[in-house]
């Protein structure tokens, strides 16, 4: 080994406390980034794997009832190239010894052999056998969620007849990666499930033979969807379609992919902060030790070591470093990123998974912080680089202090020595001072970031489930019926009160903006379910226009008085153009609603609901189950609690731990502040406390100097780290702003204070251990020596 | 304060500060074992100036520190009149040199961060009977440089500031180790001045560490040391004034 090699290895393992602080910092950085980076693009590769291998369709359609033949002029459309016909119903399902109802969505398949489309990917059991309309195949996460195996039964009312199924295969499939029920935010397992049955048996079920009601087509290569689905609504208009949607609105691959962009964000943010605070302590670190080894430096370069070795002896200091974080960072991330990706498998089901996080993550990680590292540490290296020989030879002159004659000599006075020294050194290293309460702020700030989040969450509860929803639960019927449905509800055990509501699916037109969503009717009288702004409460509905969600008013960029062109999808299509009277603010969806009357009236229709929200007597609950599960119109029954714990359950799964890693990120950083600058300052001023110590200074009293700094760096630190949380917090849930979900910007004051008390400590605990080194200061060898 | 009872120098009569018993030192690195001290056994009287001479190694430094409470012994005692210091925790001895040790040491270690007058202030603020910071500095003669940082004084200048901030809180004893091993004679004898005046009026016991057998002649007492060992003791009849001295 060379003699400078040899240095290297000596200087990282003297600083070797400082380097792995670093190098923590940096981890840190890069695990977040690996994270990331790996679970996309594990998400991404799997899923394209999955929709590849089991044909996930291009193109969905749903309509009413169409007959088989109009299969072939769909085919003819240029640039199909597979068309799969479906039956596809909603129906409740019976399991005995779960009371609730269950909804179930019924998927036909064809009585021989795989489907063409959207192929089932088997996990146990068989396929049903032709001919038998009693078989049924069920789906992963549901069969999971209860107990159900190949050989069980279970029970499902079909256009209001009670059918006995054996399950006889379990399976997943790729239209379900992510499986929700109507109207559900989030997978609920236990309430929803899909049941695939034979053609046949579903046909006859619902009077569909020798028709269909849903259709999917794959395309050929370097086909535009938006061509195809033009020419597959025009031929299907007339069977009672709402529109055809792309791939990329497939409500599942919508989840999935929406899911993927956010991590995408995520995995840009955090790995900057943390990747420019470490390179800020490289820097801090880095210019300091070159500062004490300016006589080696002049010696090296009077023995005639050129500018560009010294240069590279330190830049290799600094990639060292960097190194031991990179590879920290890669193991913690690669590992994190294995569990994240296992825990998004529990939301989004796959039948396998890959986890390959390619050389391209890992080498980009590495190349981003090393170059963070370098241009971080630069200045430093440079005015190593160009020290002149004989200059070098020289101590570096006592730093010089400066009485100034101002407000704060006058506060100065005031103060005992020691509080002095302390206030001076901050004068005379006002830069250091400020970088130091800056990261600290960012550590804070981290903090509060990911600790809002709960914050948040807490919000969107409250205000989706509590105060905008207040039914217990929601019915969902076959079909529109006329409002006599409401009063024979209201008369079933328990109910205490009923609102009928009806949604119809719609497309906004605004000059050339659009949008595909739904029309919610509801009554001005309405309480259970009313029309809730997040800010004004419960707003009155008009009869005389749409009240628009902000976020689709902001999507079809209208203002209250602006008019939106209506093209209703359903019965007797009609085309409307309609004022804007109100724009309220919700969190999740893009919600429009209109006066219940009215949007019968524009149907052309009677009084017709197709929804009900219920308010119930628990005592009487098992009653009323048992009476829905009978009832032939009811397709579907959600309970808000079920939804609630749902969101809850997932919610506190996923959140806790994103929460846990980046909290813990956050002590990284503060920690690995902190202790690097009280170890630079005990490494320069070793020699001044060990003076005030032989003085008669005790240890708590020299402490007080050094951690009293550092104590002040941090006061001042905390409450910048407060107001940088919140930019943070803000940062992300603007990023985080989808047509899903708007995360709401609020952070309670108790959260700031868990992230303070956090931060502090970390930083206590960074403290405690330079204290231990301070306990431990060599009174006698300071004195024997010049500086 | 005892010391101010008795101002006269080289009373024999007067009443043992300190006294160390059979001190040894022996330094441990590795295999190898340094006896920095071997059974010294001395006693300092009050009032008195004693100056240290010895080859380097001989474990001046090393005894001197003891005395003093920052460093212990390996085995033997130091008696502080009748408190054995050696039996002292970390908190103790810590408390000992507060209120009873002025230290001057051969690099200053004066705090950069503050001025002269601060500098002394420091030590006045935390011990129980100082004098006011400005009267130390003018009795070593610096009344107009007390609003200097140590950077902007000459190594004399800071030397001397040095001693009175080991001289303000009156303490019993004054170590000096090699306080003019930095300096050019006429520094030197600058700062040797004000030793001697602090000794003088204040009547603070001094241990004055050297290696310029010339300054032994302002001394009551000159200690050799040898390897360890206390090699000779002499008393000087009279003391010279430093000024009167050369090098
Ligand atoms: N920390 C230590 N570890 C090991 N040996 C030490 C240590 N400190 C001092 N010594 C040894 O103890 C002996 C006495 O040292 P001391 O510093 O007391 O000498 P000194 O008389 O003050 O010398 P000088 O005149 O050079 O200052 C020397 O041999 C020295 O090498
Ligand atoms: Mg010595």
């Amino acid at each position: 080994m060379r003699a400078l090699d040899r240095k290297l290895v000596r200087d990282l393992w003297r600083l070797r406390g400082q380097v792995l602080a670093i190098g923590l910092v940096i981890a840190s950085g890069i695990a977040v980034l690996v994270m990331s980076l790996s679970t996309v693009e594990s998400l991404r590769d799997t899923s394209n794997a999955y929709y590849e291998r089991y044909r996930f369709a291009d193109i969905f359609s749903g309509l009413e009832r169409a007959p088989i033949r109009l299969k072939n002029r769909i085919a003819d459309i240029p640039g199909v190239q597979t068309v799969q016909t479906r039956i596809v119903k909603i129906a409740v399902l019976d399991i005995e010894g779960f009371e609730e109802p269950i909804i179930g969505q019924l998927v036909s398949i064809p009585e021989r052999g795989e489907p063409l489309l959207n192929q089932l990917a088997l996990r146990d059991g068989r396929l049903v056998s032709p001919g038998r309309v009693d078989e049924a195949v069920i789906s992963e996460p549901f069969a999971d969620a209860h107990e159900l195996r190949v050989g069980d039964h279970l029970e499902a009312i079909m256009n209001g007849n009670k059918r006995t199924l054996d399950v006889v295969g379990i399976a997943l499939a790729p239209e379900f990666v992510y499986a929700i029920g109507p109207g559900a935010l989030m997978p609920d397992d236990k309430r929803f499930g899909i049941l695939w049955m034979g053609r046949k048996a579903l046909a006859s079920a619902y009077d569909l033979d020798g028709a269909f009601n849903d259709v999917s087509l794959s395309l050929l290569v370097n086909t535009e969807p938006e061509y195809v689905i033009q020419q597959l609504d025009q031929l299907t208009k007339d069977y009672g379609s709402i529109g055809a949607i792309a791939r990329k609105d497939q409500i599942s691959n919508w989840f999935l992919m929406n899911e993927i962009d956010q991590m995408r964000t995520m995995s840009m943010l955090l790995p900057t902060i943390f990747l420019t605070v470490a390179a800020f302590l490289t820097q801090m670190v880095l210019s300091r030790l070159i500062a004490t080894e300016r006589s080696e430096i002049g010696l090296l370069k009077a023995f005639g070591y050129t500018r560009l070795q010294v240069a590279w002896h330190y830049s290799r200091m600094i990639m060292a470093i960097s190194a031991i974080g990179i590879l920290l960072g890669w193991i913690l991330g690669t590992w994190l990123g294995r569990y994240q990706t296992g825990l998004y498998a529990e939301l989004y089901r796959f039948p396998f998974l890959y986890f390959r996080p390619s050389i391209a993550t890992f080498a980009v990680s590495a190349l981003i912080s090393i170059a963070a590292a370098l241009v971080g540490s630069m200045r430093a290296v440079y005015n190593a680089a160009t020290l002149p020989p004989a200059e070098a030879m020289l101590p570096p002159s006592p730093p010089v202090y400066k009485q100034r004659k101002n407000i704060i000599t006058h506060l100065l006075a005031w103060l005992d020595q020691p509080t002095r020294i302390i206030f001076r050194q901050l004068a005379r290293w006002p830069i250091r001072s400020m970088l130091t309460s800056i990261g600290v702020a960012f550590a804070v700030g981290v903090l509060v970031m990911s600790l809002s989040w709960f914050d948040a969450i807490r919000e969107i509860i409250d205000v989706y489930f509590f105060d905008a929803q207040r039914q217990d639960i929601t019915i969902g019927l076959s079909h529109e019926q006329g409002d006599q449905v409401v009063y024979e509800l209201s008369h079933l055990p328990g109910v205490l009160s009923v609102e009928p509501s009806r949604i119809v699916s719609t497309e906004f037109h605004a000059l050339n903006r659009k949008h595909r969503g739904t029309i919610q009717g509801i009554l001005p009288s309405a309480i259970l379910n009313p029309v809730y702004d997040v800010d004004r409460g419960i707003v009155p509905i008009y009869s005389d226009g749409l009240s628009l969600n902000s976020m689709l008013a902001k999507k079809l960029q209208v203002a209250v008085g602006d008019t939106v062109h209506v093209k209703i999808l359903q019965e007797r299509r009609p085309e409307i153009v309609l004022p804007v009277v109100d724009i309220f603010e919700s969190y999740i969806g893009m919600p429009a609603y209109m006066n219940l009357d009215a949007l019968n009236r524009l149907m052309k229709e009677g009084k017709q609901v197709e929804y009900l929200n219920l308010l119930v007597d628990v005592k009487h609950e098992s009653k009323l189950f048992a009476k829905l599960k009978e009832l032939p119109d009811v397709a579907a029954v959600s309970l808000l609690q079920a939804a609630i714990d749902t969101f809850n359950k997932t919610m506190a799964e996923t959140l806790l731990i994103y929460v846990t890693i980046f909290s813990s990120f956050g002590c990284v950083l503060a920690f690995g502040l902190v202790y690097n600058s009280t170890r630079i300052t005990l490494s320069e001023r070793g020699r001044e406390l060990a003076t005030l110590r032989v003085l008669g200074f005790t240890r708590a009293e020299i402490s007080y100097i050094l951690l009293g700094e550092v104590g002040l760096l941090i006061a001042v630190a905390l409450p910048i780290g407060c107001m940088f949380g919140y930019g943070l917090s803000w940062i992300i849930v603007s990023a985080f702003e989808t047509e899903l979900y708007r995360v709401p910007l609020v952070i309670q004051p108790s959260t700031y204070g868990k992230a303070i008390i956090i931060a502090l400590a970390a930083t206590a605990f960074s403290a405690l251990l330079v204290r231990r080194r301070l306990d431990r200061l060599n009174l006698i060898k300071v004195l024997k020596t010049r500086e | 304060m005892q010391a101010d009872n008795n101002i006269q120098s080289g009373n024999y009569e007067s009443k043992v500060t300190l006294s160390a018993k059979a001190l040894s030192k022996i330094y441990q690195t590795g295999d190898v074992k340094v006896h920095a001290l071997r059974d010294v056994d001395l006693s300092l009287y009050e009032s008195e100036l004693v100056v240290l001479l010895g080859a380097s190694g001989s474990g001046k430094s090393t005894l001197v520190n003891i005395i003093g409470g920052l460093d212990t012994p390996t085995s033997g005692q130091v008696f502080f009149y009748d408190d054995d210091l050696t039996a002292y925790n970390d908190h103790q001895l810590t408390m000992f040199r507060r209120e009873n040790v002025g230290f001057v040491f051969q690099f200053y270690n004066l705090i950069p961060s503050l001025t002269a007058l601060e500098n002394v202030a420091l030590v006045t603020e935390i011990s129980k009977n100082p004098m006011q910071a400005a009267e130390a500095l003018a009795i070593v003669g610096l009344t107009d440089r007390i609003n200097h940082f140590p950077a902007q004084l000459s190594g004399g200048e800071q030397q001397r500031v040095a001693i009175a901030r080991a001289i303000a809180k009156r303490p019993s004893i004054l170590l000096c180790d090699e306080p003019t091993g930095a300096l050019d004679s006429k520094t030197g004898i600058l700062v040797l001045e004000a030793i001697e005046r602090v000794n003088q009026e204040l009547g603070t016991t001094t241990i004055l560490i050297t290696h310029n057998a010339v300054i032994s002649d302002m001394a009551d007492r000159v200690i050799t040391l040898a390897d360890g060992q206390v090699k000779s003791i002499s008393e000087n009849s009279k003391r010279c004034k430093p000024k009167d001295l050369t090098w």
